[in-house]
């Protein structure tokens, strides 16, 4: 029986989210539609999700110019490979010893690792110590290893998977028919923990393909450019362009740095979040399910 | 089984040929704990010397608190300190009473189409970096051609604003921004916890005849309020934390904004990167670490006097 409060309610709160929704990809359309307008239209008019000339030439600019971006994003697509593989091999291993907690030092171990939540060094000494020690400063290195373990919650949800989700009886018939501890885990537990990996496994992805933090600590133009991402590269944009406007506030305007018009800057945008637009709504349910799994503890 | 002897040598033994896998097992991260976090960790000691990066960490001259002393000489350190907290407090008001607000509208859209992928849809903001949120703002608030000044205000016969060198709207602009980014994440943890409320309670509800205001007001919002305060002793914790990418990247880094706009993680990264001052980066970077780890402490104490399976640790 459909009441009247009934289609009130459903008319006002879909009303609602409706209104909020597009307020949360009104930006993007106009993102995108801004990399099709006309340059010199865009000039005169600007940005309008109606513009009056629509143009391919931003694209044509990325084309030409693939060599650069499209070598951009083959370096992406490694270090989000290799970042996110290495990332949760650690974390597995990790969560998987520590979720042992009759095995003596486990507990201490544990502690170590979730004392990383309370205190860090900060930026100033964890820069000095990678690049005064490690040496990582203009290497490949700069954009795996600092990201690799960054989140000790997630390696607490994959522990936690393991002790409340798997069955203890199962581990314990694999040893008693002489599997070793690598064997349990790899074909046993493993196996058992698709949700979870799939899950921490996406949330690192994206860490990966959206940092370019460490991009800025620690790749320079002169030596670090082979490794340049695509957030990198519009980065550096953003970067160039506070340095032409500083210059132009002091006078002493640089020579060198010259900017791609704001379409193609948009156009290189598009092209930056293109995969985590195609891609997110096959993998939606596992981004879901991670939030509520990091929000609310079980 | 054994002999009482040579007993508990003998049962440590036989105990690691058992365990020794998994210490194997935690051996790569603990490397990596080892380099990544505990090592510069020591290395706040720098906020305590006159560094000379030549000399390196050890070479270089103590010099007590004087890093300190200089670096809340200045106004810098009450602007960024008031920055930082300033904006958590109102991110955290604002978001929450928000996701709260959608969350509660989500709950009630019976279509589950609709309501997947209005979830799907405002999720989206969560999933892109700051750089390319910097793109979007760009779009919108740029003097050369955007949205803005070059087509809503003119049309509006409003006045073009220099927005990357006016810092009177930027509290509000990051406020905006922050909620429009992170509203999707929060709203979805309030919702799952709505939807964990038992069905019982509106069923009884409704026979008694409360309309759905009412049962808004007396069963879901006092049911959420556990998740609330959680959230809410979590962000307490992270207060001198600010998101780097939000204030660096969305800002342009302007430092026109600076005085609205600049916290402490823009400073620390400003005066180490640009001007190599270890000294007072060194003391800014510190100074966060250790009023953070002292509120994260205290929040965790508080949740677990008022919750304990909701502790951190």
């Amino acid at each position: 029986m459909k009441t009247r409060e009934y289609c009130v309610t459903q008319v006002i709160t879909n009303g609602i989210c409706i209104i909020v929704t597009i307020c949360a990809i009104l930006p993007f359309i106009l993102l995108v539609i801004a990399s099709f307008t006309d340059d010199s239209w865009a000039a005169l008019h600007g940005f309008t999700f109606f513009p009056g000339k629509w143009s391919l030439t931003a694209y044509q600019y990325i084309a030409a110019k693939w060599a650069t971006i499209g070598r951009a994003y083959l370096m992406t697509l490694v270090v989000t490979a290799i970042g996110t593989l290495a990332s949760l091999f650690i974390s597995v291993l990790f969560a998987y010893g520590i979720s042992k907690q009759n095995v003596a030092g486990m507990k201490i171990i544990s502690f170590l690792l979730i004392f990383t939540m309370l205190f860090n060094g900060g930026l100033v000494s964890t820069y000095y110590c990678y690049v005064k020690i490690w040496g990582i400063k203009d290497t490949i290195w700069a954009l795996v290893v600092p990201n690799l373990m960054m989140n000790a919650f997630n390696v607490i949800l994959i522990r936690n998977y393991f002790v409340n989700s798997i069955p203890a009886s199962l581990e314990e018939a694999a040893r008693i028919d002489g599997a070793g501890e690598f064997k349990i885990l790899g074909w046993i537990i493993l196996p058992l923990s698709k949700p979870i990996i799939a899950t921490i496994g996406l949330m690192t992805l994206l860490v990966y393909w959206n940092d370019w933090q460490n991009g800025l600590y620690y790749l320079t133009a002169r030596n670090g450019a082979d490794y340049f991402t695509i957030q990198i590269v519009l980065n550096n944009i953003n970067e160039d362009i506070r340095a032409i406007s500083a210059a132009v506030t002091t006078g002493t305007m640089t020579a060198g740095v010259s900017l791609p018009s704001t379409t193609i800057r948009m156009a290189i945008a598009v092209v930056g979040v293109l995969p985590i637009l195609v891609l997110y709504p096959f993998f939606q349910r596992y981004f879901v399910k991670g939030i509520t799994l990091g929000g609310v503890k079980e | 089984m054994m002999g009482k002897g040579n007993a508990p040598a003998v049962r440590t033994k036989k105990k690691f040929k058992r365990t020794w896998p998994f210490y194997l097992m935690v051996l790569p991260g603990l490397i990596y704990l080892l380099i990544n976090n505990y090592m510069p960790m020591f290395g706040i000691i720098i906020a305590f010397k006159d560094m000379n990066y030549s000399k390196g960490i050890f070479g270089s001259d103590w010099c007590g608190l004087e890093n300190f002393r200089f670096l809340f000489g200045t106004k810098d350190a009450w602007t960024i300190t008031r920055n930082t907290i300033g904006y958590n407090v109102a991110f955290f008001v604002i978001g929450t009473f928000l996701a709260v607000f959608l969350a509660i509208c989500m709950n009630e859209i019976r279509s589950r189409t609709a309501s997947k992928l209005y979830q799907t849809l405002i999720l989206l903001p969560y999933l892109i970096s700051w750089v390319v949120v910097s793109y979007l703002v760009y779009a919108f608030l740029s003097g050369e051609n955007g949205f803005l000044n070059k087509s809503l205000f003119p049309a509006l016969g409003l006045k073009p604003i220099n927005w990357y060198q006016d810092k009177t709207y930027w509290p509000y602009i990051l406020v905006l921004v922050n909620t429009w980014k992170s509203v999707g994440y929060s709203m979805i943890i309030y919702f799952s916890s709505i939807v964990g409320i038992s069905q019982d309670y509106y069923e009884a509800a409704r026979i008694d005849g409360a309309s759905k205001i009412k049962q808004i007001r007396y069963i879901t919002l006092p049911l959420l309020k556990p998740t609330v305060i959680t959230m809410f002793i979590l962000s307490v914790g992270q207060v001198f934390r600010s998101d780097f990418g939000l204030f660096y990247q969305v800002t342009k880094n302007s430092g026109a904004l600076y005085e609205y706009t600049r916290t402490i993680d823009v400073y620390v990264y400003q005066a180490l990167m640009k001007n190599a001052d270890y000294s007072m980066s060194g003391a800014a970077s510190v100074y966060q670490s250790i009023c953070g780890f002292i509120l994260i402490v205290a929040a965790n104490l508080i949740v677990r006097k008022y919750n304990r399976s909701s502790a951190l640790f």
